[in-house]
């Protein structure tokens, strides 16, 4: 019977299959076998073109011994410690005061979130600019009378990656706050009626029992800043270039001027495939979380 | 899905006069919204002065007279290197890359995701997985590869090359959109199209297709902000002759050579930034649905 109906398992369903070719491609070739191409030669002598001269850890041994590379992942440690504070810190901030039945809540929103939709080029020079030592914020302060006044974060080796956040905080928070507010839109209003009437004040409420309510959502919200923070590129090559000096250099950076500028495609591709440790440093126990948890009936 | 919820605000409620409560959420709200909106006049402001005004004055001054000459200068005349075409060069790129990218991408990925919500084979979830996990790894591991494999298809730095790239990056996202909201529709819409003896494809055009109007317009918006903001594949995959705005955008302002035109800088980058907030500021509610769709996992 199942012979007569399905002569061949193969071709059954083919047009979906078909269909399906290029997600198939794109998975198997490019997420599978690209990334595995590239680690695979991080073991290599590659420079100019990539050749497969088995050298062993050694591109490991030289990215940990230049200063670049640790000077990166200090600045991506910095960056990514404070963005991450900030802009759930900000993000949820932000959310919970528009979620306050306020007038006007669609023009607030609409001003946090469209930084969003400009790219990071166009975030790194309108900071560059606001940052600008002889006629930025530090001038403008100086002109209201407060002549001492010093703030020019992106000269001084010190502060520029703080410089660097500014924009970075300016550009992303909105995403975390659209988040926070669908997930505070998803609390149930009986939630604030118990709490009010046992007399539970808001601040209490928030912390107490909506925050630890929106785990879920803080997740989600983690794993999308953390990713962005450490494919962190094109701002810091519109704002600063990775200057003064290397005060702002991140690996994303590192890997690209390896790979097509210094001919140096080994370097490239171990500091790349380091890059991809971190990510699973965080997608690893997320995954578990998400989709561990729910089969032992979270 | 989260954003269908967004205006009916479920947080503590107000009382009716000006409490301390309220001037709080008012103050707080204000003092940020200036923060967000201080970089976009600022970068108004600087693009309608002369450099002597710019010189003088700081960042805040409002300019003497409206002077359109920067924007001029911007869009037709401004230099990166050898060219002195202005930014139209890169705008025309963009577009010439943007309008086929978001066809391509999203013609690709709803039957992609037509055929794992409505025609699932065995192992198609396997590929989606694959996909879904594979937008969190840094692209720094695919890049090499993808230069390797466009080279030997011959499109690497062609227009086609850019493409693909934008179809590849763009898939996890899309398909994730799509097998969402085809799922989401009736199944008997399915089952009476097959009883009338339709096939995939005839269901896909002449059923799912014209109701997926709202899910396309998202997808739209999600790829015209993405792709015109990208900068790392224009400078990758892209030759000086065709690069994209955000490129030369970059190449004009960090140009070494000759005096900062501020002016011209900020008009170019105002006119970089236009596109994807013109679409911010039209779309609306949609944007922030398509961003609440890429936050909720699949």
């Amino acid at each position: 019977m199942a012979s007569a109906t399905r002569p061949n398992q193969l071709l059954r369903n083919m047009s979906s299959k078909i269909a399906s070719i290029p997600m198939a491609l794109t998975a198997i070739v490019i997420f599978v076998g690209c990334t595995l191409w590239t680690v695979a030669y991080s073991f290599t002598g590659s420079r100019l073109l990539p050749r497969w001269r088995w050298v062993g850890l050694d591109q490991y041994d030289r990215l940990w011994d230049t200063d670049r590379w640790i000077i990166s992942m200090q600045n991506l440690a910095i960056y990514g410690f404070c963005m991450m504070a900030f802009s759930l810190f900000l993000g949820f901030l932000m959310a919970a005061l528009l979620d306050q039945k306020i007038r006007g809540e669609n023009v607030f929103r609409t001003i946090f979130l469209y930084p969003y939709a400009l790219s990071f080029v166009v975030t790194g020079l309108t900071w560059q600019w606001m940052l600008n030592p002889s006629f930025g914020l530090q001038k403008v302060v100086r002109d209201w009378g407060w002549e001492s006044f010093t703030f020019a974060p992106l000269t001084n080796p010190d502060w520029a990656i703080y410089g660097v956040l500014m924009a970075g905080l300016w550009q992303g928070t909105g995403l975390v706050m659209v988040i926070m507010l669908a997930g505070l839109r998803g609390i149930d209003e009986d939630v604030w009626k118990a709490a009010r009437v046992d007399g539970i004040p808001a601040w209490k409420t928030y912390v107490y029992i909506v925050i630890p309510m929106m785990r879920p959502i803080f997740v989600t919200a983690i794993v999308l800043v953390a990713t962005a923070i450490i494919k962190v590129f094109d701002l810091i090559v519109a704002q600063t270039q990775g200057g003064p000096g290397l005060a702002t250099e991140v690996p994303a950076k590192y890997v690209y001027e390896m790979m097509f500028r210094n001919q140096n495609l080994g370097q490239g591709f171990a500091a790349s495939t380091m890059m991809l440790c971190f990510v699973l440093i965080i997608i690893v126990p997320w995954s578990i979380y998400e989709f561990g948890g729910r089969r032992n009936g979270r | 899905m989260a954003a269908s919820s967004t205006n009916t605000p479920s947080g503590a409620k107000p009382k009716n006069t000006w409490t301390l409560g309220s001037v709080f959420v008012y103050g707080t709200l204000i003092i940020l919204a200036l923060y967000y909106l201080a970089p976009l006049y600022v970068m108004i402001v600087t693009s309608l002065k002369t450099l002597p005004e710019i010189r003088q004055g700081n960042v805040f001054a409002l300019p003497d007279a409206v002077n359109l000459d920067a924007w001029f200068k911007a869009w037709a005349t401004a230099c990166t290197g050898l060219n002195c075409d202005g930014l139209s060069r890169g705008f025309w790129n963009s577009v010439i890359i943007t309008v086929p990218s978001v066809i391509v991408s999203i013609a690709v990925a709803s039957v992609n995701g037509y055929a794992l919500a409505n025609w699932p084979y065995r192992g198609a979830n396997v590929f989606f997985t694959i996909l879904i996990f594979g937008a969190f790894i840094p692209y720094q591991l695919m890049l090499y590869p993808i230069v390797i494999i466009l080279r030997n298809l011959g499109v690497y730095g062609d227009l086609v090359g850019l493409i693909i790239v934008h179809t590849i990056f763009g898939m996890p996202i899309l398909t994730l959109l799509f097998r969402n909201y085809f799922s989401s529709l009736p199944e008997e819409l399915f089952k009476a199209a097959r009883v009338d003896g339709a096939g995939f494809w005839g269901i896909f055009f002449k059923v799912m297709l014209p109701m997926s109007v709202p899910i396309l317009v998202v997808a739209v918006i999600l790829q015209i902000t993405g792709i015109w903001n990208d900068f790392l594949f224009g400078i990758v995959y892209a030759r000086p002759e065709t690069y994209p705005m955000t490129v030369q955008l970059n190449n004009i302002v960090n140009s070494t050579f000759g005096e900062k035109e501020y002016n011209v800088n900020m008009a170019a980058t105002i006119l970089t930034g236009l596109v994807p907030l013109t679409v911010y500021f039209v779309s609306g509610k949609l944007f922030v649905r398509g961003i609440a769709a890429g936050a909720v996992k699949g």
